[in-house]
């Protein structure tokens, strides 16, 4: 065993750096000095200054997704710590490798009241906060434990089903001196993420789906966290199946591909909805039956028999009852299943499912929109999918944005739509395209934004701009935190209780004032001009668009309702 | 949450600071109940074992064992076979004593619980009773009738029968 002698702080950013970490997203304090002063040293590490740790928490997240690799977000303890809150429950809620170090009060003191217990200045409890919003949390009490603990976090945030996990560094801890071994294998008894799945139960999948007249498959996030992108399209395209996404699964199949249908939910897309009721074999994977994807549950797929392939054992079973529960990795679960099937099965060319299948997309998802004169959501959108290049990564906001977005701007390729879906995080747009943008620094990076949530984290702007991160931000901008604004107009008699935000702030005043770019734009003319200088500019640049604050997200499923009782648009 | 019977998880956490937090918080936050909990350390150094029961439906207890699991420092979970169990339950109770006849129809009741009297004073007696809880529901109402003055229970705790167990390799 060889041990190095290095105080805490210098164990934790070593550690960082043998752990592969590029950047790191945060705001300094008090008690995460020490860190702060041997990250200065660091030659493979950058740093890069959040403006309020939620938008560290949140770009920490958009890297994550974007890479693939985890992201690393640090505050200082307290307030710091508790303003990283809302982005490590948006991460663990869409299951991304999210790894928040903490300062905290120190854990030892003589004579000194300014220690953990005694409601020290800046201390907050982090761990008994963040218990029911991480994977798994640790306050390390002594330094030697730093390396070991460090590698676990990574590994526990990267396995099985991902998710945040987060270190508490008591600032004694991190200055008191030690031998530190980096060479640690861990070791955890009570972890041991799944991975073959079980072949008997593959066996019996196989079985369901080669005698299927009309199988549909449902994927999710899971899909695109395990990258078995490739595996869904192989399957999808040797049962002739036609493939709809969960919001969180949006990416995981070209949406471009004829078998694809778009995202189901309460506000899927109609064919996909609807396909969805006459299903006779359901292939759902990495997926977790959100009440958002699967509206009520009773009335959901209930003819279909189910096959459920997820990472998480507790998902299955969760919300939905199914016929063949089969635990594992998606990626190598696709595979096996796939290997199975072909030995039974022909690639069929036509059936009557998939003529069905053509039919109700022609039918459902030609809802033309034939208004030039006024910006809509569908129009801008389509037009903005025109002008990006097939990788270019879209984040969104959330709200009608988000739903517009997940409705109407196809997403290619996995990894390249970036969306607050579980805890639908208002603010988390921009600071997660910020962090995209630092993981694959040479594509386009697009913030499809509303000017409520825009509002929440604007101030990443002076982030963006100091640590030349240029992005784009389109805020379809309707005055009104919209999709509230629609259930009053839908089911509260057009009663707009608290949802008015007025024509403040400029957005173009408000983008120049940080040193970014603004543009108001008034037509599809203008607004492909706008678009086409963010893509060039070197700075960020703030797209204004004006819209109707009449307009509304359909289809939808009003909530409480079945898929059965989508109301579409007329 | 329906009612059902109650069930017995055995499970080997851990046995560091933090622990028991993290179960209770799991329960507390998706809504399942914790009848009774008891914690100790066992044979196996660094673990301990906590038994729970939960009174709930075969669903809910399915969730549950899976929730548990799925904490990082719970090392293993398993539900106890209700057939093949031994459950104990231990009960200190304090009782009035007004006078000599009445203390010895308690001492009496004792002894056919087999149970101890562990304290004696003028007025009052303090007594141990061990068994599944029913038996400790059965003595303690017999108790009632002579004024309980202090009552603690342990909460149950199980081991299953026979070569069957919860062990961690090493």
């Amino acid at each position: 065993m060889t041990t190095t002698k290095m105080s805490g702080a210098k164990a934790v950013v070593e550690s960082l750096e043998r752990q592969n970490v590029k950047v790191i997203f945060g705001i300094i304090g008090g008690t995460i000095m020490p860190v702060y002063d041997a990250l200065y040293d660091s030659t493979k590490i950058r740093h890069i200054l959040s403006r309020h740790e939620q938008g560290a928490a949140h770009a920490a997240d958009g890297y994550a997704r974007a890479s693939g690799k985890p992201g690393v977000c640090m505050a200082t303890s307290g307030p710091g710590a508790t303003n990283l809150v809302t982005g490590i429950a948006n991460a663990y809620m869409d299951s991304s490798p999210v790894i928040a170090l903490t300062g905290q009060v120190p854990a030892d003191g003589a004579h000194t009241s300014y220690m953990i217990g005694r409601d020290a200045f800046q201390e907050a409890d982090i761990i008994g906060i963040t218990t029911p919003i991480t994977k798994y949390n640790y306050q390390v009490r002594e330094a030697a434990e730093i390396p070991r603990t460090v590698k676990t976090a990574f590994y526990i945030a990267t396995t099985g089903r991902p998710g945040p996990v987060l270190v508490d560094l008591p600032k004694d801890v991190q200055n008191t001196v030690a031998q530190m071994d980096f060479s640690d294998k861990i070791e955890i008894r009570g972890y041991k993420p799944p991975s073959d799945p079980h072949p008997l139960q593959i066996k019996k999948a196989a079985e369901l789906l080669a005698k299927a007249e009309k199988p549909l498959i449902l994927a999710g996030g899971g899909v695109i966290t395990s990258n078995a992108s490739e595996e869904l399209l192989q399957t999808a395209e040797l049962l002739m199946a036609p493939v709809a996404t969960t919001f969180m699964g949006k990416g995981a199949f070209p949406e471009v591909h004829p078998l694809s249908l778009g995202t189901i939910g309460m506000h899927g897309s109609p064919v996909a909805n609807k396909l969805l009721l006459e299903t006779d074999v359901l292939l759902a994977v990495g997926t977790r039956f959100a009440d958002r994807s699967t509206a009520k549950l009773d009335s959901f797929c209930s003819d279909a028999k189910k096959i459920h392939i997820d990472i998480d054992a507790a998902e299955i079973g969760k919300n939905i009852d199914v016929d063949v529960p089969i635990v594992g990795d998606a990626k190598k679960s696709l595979k096996t299943l796939y290997d199975n099937l072909i030995k039974q099965l022909k690639k069929k060319e036509s059936s009557a499912w998939i003529k069905r299948v053509k039919e109700a997309k022609e039918q459902l998802n030609s809802a033309a929109n034939n208004d030039t004169k006024n910006l809509k959501p569908q129009t801008l959108l389509q037009e903005l999918r025109k002008l990006l290049p097939e990788d270019a990564i879209v984040t969104t906001e959330v709200g009608q944005n988000q739903m517009w977005a997940a409705l109407y701007f196809k997403a290619l390729k996995p990894r390249t739509f970036i969306s607050s879906g579980g805890l639908g995080t208002m603010g988390f747009g921009f600071p997660a395209a910020l962090g995209a943008k630092v993981a694959c620094p040479e594509r386009p990076v697009v913030d499809i934004a509303g000017d409520g949530s825009f509002i929440m984290t604007e101030q990443e702007l002076a982030t963006s701009v100091m640590e030349d991160i240029p992005v784009t931000v389109i805020v379809l901008n309707n005055s009104v935190l919209g999709m509230v604004a629609q259930w009053q107009r839908m089911f509260c008699n057009r009663r707009y209780m608290a949802v008015k935000l007025g024509n403040v702030p400029d957005f173009v005043k408000l983008a120049e004032a940080y040193g970014a770019q603004g543009f108001h734009v008034g037509s599809i003319k203008e607004f492909s001009k706008a678009v086409k200088e963010a893509l060039k500019s070197k700075v960020t640049t703030v797209i204004d668009v004006p819209i109707s604050p009449e307009e509304n997200v359909l289809p939808i499923i009003p909530p409480g309702c079945g898929l059965r009782e989508m109301m579409e648009a007329t | 949450m329906e009612n059902g019977k109650t069930k017995v998880i055995s499970a080997i956490v851990e046995n560091k600071p933090g622990v028991l937090h993290s179960v209770a918080n799991m329960f507390r936050r998706r809504g399942f109940n914790i009848e009774s909990i008891t914690v100790g350390p066992t044979e196996q150094k660094g673990l301990a074992r906590m038994t729970i029961t939960v009174k709930s439906d075969e669903k809910t207890i399915e969730q549950v064992v899976k929730q548990m699991n799925k904490l990082i420092d719970v090392v293993k979970v398993s539900r106890l076979d209700p057939e093949n169990i031994v459950t104990r339950e231990l009960a200190l109770v304090k009782v009035n004593v007004p006078d000599t006849k009445t203390r010895s129809d308690i001492i009496n009741c004792v002894e056919v619980f087999r149970g101890h009297v562990v304290d004696v004073s003028p007025e009052t007696l303090g007594i141990e009773i061990t068994g599944t809880p029913d038996k400790i529901d059965a003595f303690l109402n017999l108790m009632k009738t002579f004024g309980i003055i202090e009552l603690a229970r342990t909460g149950l705790t199980a081991l299953s029968r026979g070569t069957k167990s919860i062990r961690i390799d090493e």
